[in-house]
């Protein structure tokens, strides 16, 4: 199996399914000469043309806006946000339509829509360009929200996300774009969306994180583990909404211990709402307080300071410590 | 350096009918006595619909409704001008134009009685269900146009309509700027009915026209009366023909009057003067269109009469076959919020059915 990064799988992933079906379309702003300022669509243009990959004028309710009508009309638009903080500007589209067309004509009309945008800290961009705001995609009925942490499971959600009958903002962590290589097949491999992932399995304490933070989320849990003998449950979101809730409640039936790790601010978040599930469902099974690990309820600050607001392996490694020893 | 001129631009008004029934020979489109004939049914169908609606709405057997009464030659003769392969992508005031597109109108009813089974649709219909955030609906129309050309459907183009008011959103503008890069075969339509709630045209935009518009985005836009039904089909069948071409988008601002409320929850005394009104009744689309045809002889006071006695039954038909309806499943909404099933929507349908329950046990 070759060796990807995650640039490298998700570019995998759209060429595949360009290959596949003519009606996928991809469309943002630098996508096709320029490759993407990532360089995710890579190759592109070259191998689909123009009429497929769109080098759209600078407006991203215009991308989502004209890929809602694409997809009315029966193709399957893949729209870029260039960068997570640019985003804003289509949300209207995505409550006022996409996410509300199949509630609207009851199923008649729907819309197979990704739109794929770069997020999180981490690379020394400037304002804009560091933020995780994947609960408030998530607040929005009819949208499902993807974030996948490695290469492989990337590519394995984005091919979903493309079959996906649905509007899937499909968020990619920037940070791991290409932090790291994994093996990633070459032939078709694709994952269920609304399916958190058991990394792996233990009875002492559960983790959950997704995106980036995985990777930190990963390397703090082995030093408990290795420190102390812990067996520790990990779990990988990767769908935001709809959650897996199940997933989560029955790992902490069995581990009575939770900690949540997030980049995105405290409040009002997919946290807060990983919480509220455990408390639906699995509250008499808890020996600790669900703790979390998260940025702060502030502006993210310019990338000189960035990192220190956001969840380190030490600030993961003593929330787990903590809550072990409650 | 001298200064170099790099451009001139000019704005066009079409009217080929005038308030008074008197037609422009020259320009008069070559329509068949049936085909005007079915024009005026169709806009006369809308109007006494449009009363209709407004009256059920004040007897509380509807909800809120966007009246269109005055505008039917700025919307329905553009559909009339289309064919079946054409899409319509409405805003929320052209009822008419959704008739004439296929749509039910009892099914109508049901949208305006608050109900989503309202905007059920025959499969392939080509027209989309109203959409009510102003000027967003513009982008649906320019990315449903590319899909034609990527498509090769060299036999379909996209009417959109929106009003006055939305061409100062900024999607608007995006819609035009991307279907004149595109080229792409969409016919954008302004009904310029003056007013935006209380907001006169006046203060919408320092522009003389809403038409010149187009020329910031290098595509053909003309200003049109839109109470004269002829003009209006003129103005769009050229577009649609230039559409089907290859030769891209047209806007076109049709010139018109909001002669009633912004919606039955309105009440326009509060920002205009019944004096206006009153000039654009003298102007109203269907009196002139009906002297046009009575000078051709092919319309008079016994037809006029066989046709309001028709439409009333086909609208009193409509209205039973409506208020007969029950058939509304109340967790409706959990069916189609997504097209995959989900265990956290599921347990939220059985949540949301043992309240119904519930509450019908404590009434």
């Amino acid at each position: 199996m070759p060796k990807l990064t995650m640039v490298q799988a998700i570019n995998l992933a759209l060429m595949q399914e360009m290959e596949k079906d003519d009606s996928v379309i991809v469309l943002g702003e630098d996508v096709g000469r320029d490759e993407g300022v990532f360089r995710v669509t890579a190759g592109l243009l070259e191998k689909y043309g123009e009429a497929r990959v769109i080098d759209t004028p600078l407006a991203e309710s215009a991308i989502i806006g004209t890929a809602i009508g694409m997809a009315l009309a029966g193709l399957k638009p893949v729209g870029e946000m260039q960068f997570d903080g640019f985003s804003y500007i289509m949300m209207h589209q995505l409550e006022g339509h996409a996410s509300r067309f199949r509630a609207r004509t009851m199923g008649d009309w729907h819309v197979p829509l990704v739109i794929r945008l770069p997020y999180g800290a981490g690379v020394r961009a400037l304002e804009h360009h560091s933020e995780s705001r994947e609960a408030m995609y998530a607040t929005v009925p009819g949208v499902k929200v993807v974030i996948p942490s490695s290469p492989r499971n990337a590519r394995a959600l984005l091919v979903a996300a493309i079959r996906d009958p649905d509007p899937v903002v499909f968020m990619e962590p920037k940070r791991s774009y290409r932090a790291f290589k994994e093996e990633v097949p070459e032939e078709e491999e694709v994952m269920e969306i609304g399916k958190a992932q058991v990394v792996q399995e233990g009875e002492d304490l559960t983790v959950v994180s997704w995106g980036a933070m995985m990777r930190f989320t990963l390397e703090a849990v082995e030093e408990v583990q290795k420190k102390r003998g812990s067996k520790i449950e990990l779990i990988d979101l990767l769908t935001i909404a709809p959650m897996d809730g199940n997933t989560i409640a029955e790992s902490v039936k069995k581990t009575g211990r939770c900690v949540v790790v997030q980049e995105a601010p405290k409040s009002m978040s997919v946290g807060s709402e990983i919480i509220a599930r455990i408390n639906d469902k699995a509250l008499m099974y808890l020996e600790a307080p669900v703790k979390r690990v998260t940025h702060y309820d502030v502006v993210t600050p310019y990338f000189g300071r960035e990192l220190k607001y956001i969840p380190s392996v030490g600030r993961i490694r003593r929330a787990i410590e903590e809550t072990l020893d409650f | 350096m001298p200064i170099k001129k790099v451009g001139s631009f000019s704005i066009s008004y079409l009217q080929i009918l005038d308030e008074n029934g008197n037609v422009d020979a020259k320009l008069e489109p070559d329509l068949s006595h049936d085909d005007l004939i079915k024009l005026y049914r169709a806009m006369f169908f809308a109007r006494e619909v449009d009363q209709r609606m407004v009256r059920l709405q004040r007897q509380g057997r509807i909800g809120t409704m966007g009246p269109s009464t005055g505008q039917e030659a700025a919307h329905c003769a553009p559909i009339f001008a289309s064919t079946e392969k054409d899409w319509m992508v409405g805003s929320f005031r052209e009822a008419g134009a959704r008739l004439m597109k296929g749509e039910p109108l009892a099914q109508a009813l049901v949208y305006y009685n608050g109900f989503e089974e309202g905007n059920k649709r025959p499969d392939g219909q080509r027209l989309l269900p109203i959409s009510i955030i102003v000027s967003t609906q513009m982008l649906h129309a320019v990315g449903i146009a590319y899909a034609m050309k990527y498509r090769g459907e060299k036999d379909s183009a996209v009417i959109v309509f929106f009003g006055d008011g939305a061409t100062s959103q900024g999607d608007f503008h995006e819609a035009l700027n991307y279907a004149g890069v595109w080229k792409v075969p969409v016919v954008f339509i302004c009904q310029n009915n003056q007013w935006a709630i209380s907001m006169p045209r006046s203060k919408q935009t320092n522009s003389r026209t809403l038409a010149q518009k187009a020329i910031a985005y290098d595509i053909p836009g003309v200003q049109v009366d839109g109470n004269d039904a002829l003009a209006m089909y003129k103005a769009t069948k050229d577009a649609l023909d230039r559409a089907k071409a290859g030769e891209g988008p047209t806007l076109i601002e049709a010139v018109t009057y909001r002669l009633m409320m912004h919606t039955t929850a309105d009440d326009p005394t509060k920002y205009r003067v019944k004096e206006e009104e009153e000039q654009w009744w003298a102007k109203d689309p269907l009196v002139r269109f009906k002297k046009y045809i009575e000078k051709k002889n092919i319309w008079d006071d016994e037809k006029q009469k066989a046709l309001e006695e028709e439409v009333k039954k086909q609208i009193d038909d409509a209205v039973k076959e409506f208020e007969a309806r029950t058939d509304f499943k109340p967790d409706v909404a959990f069916d189609h919020i997504f097209g995959t099933r989900h265990e956290e929507i599921e347990e939220q349908r059985q949540e949301f059915l043992d309240n119904l329950r519930k509450e019908a046990a404590d009434a």
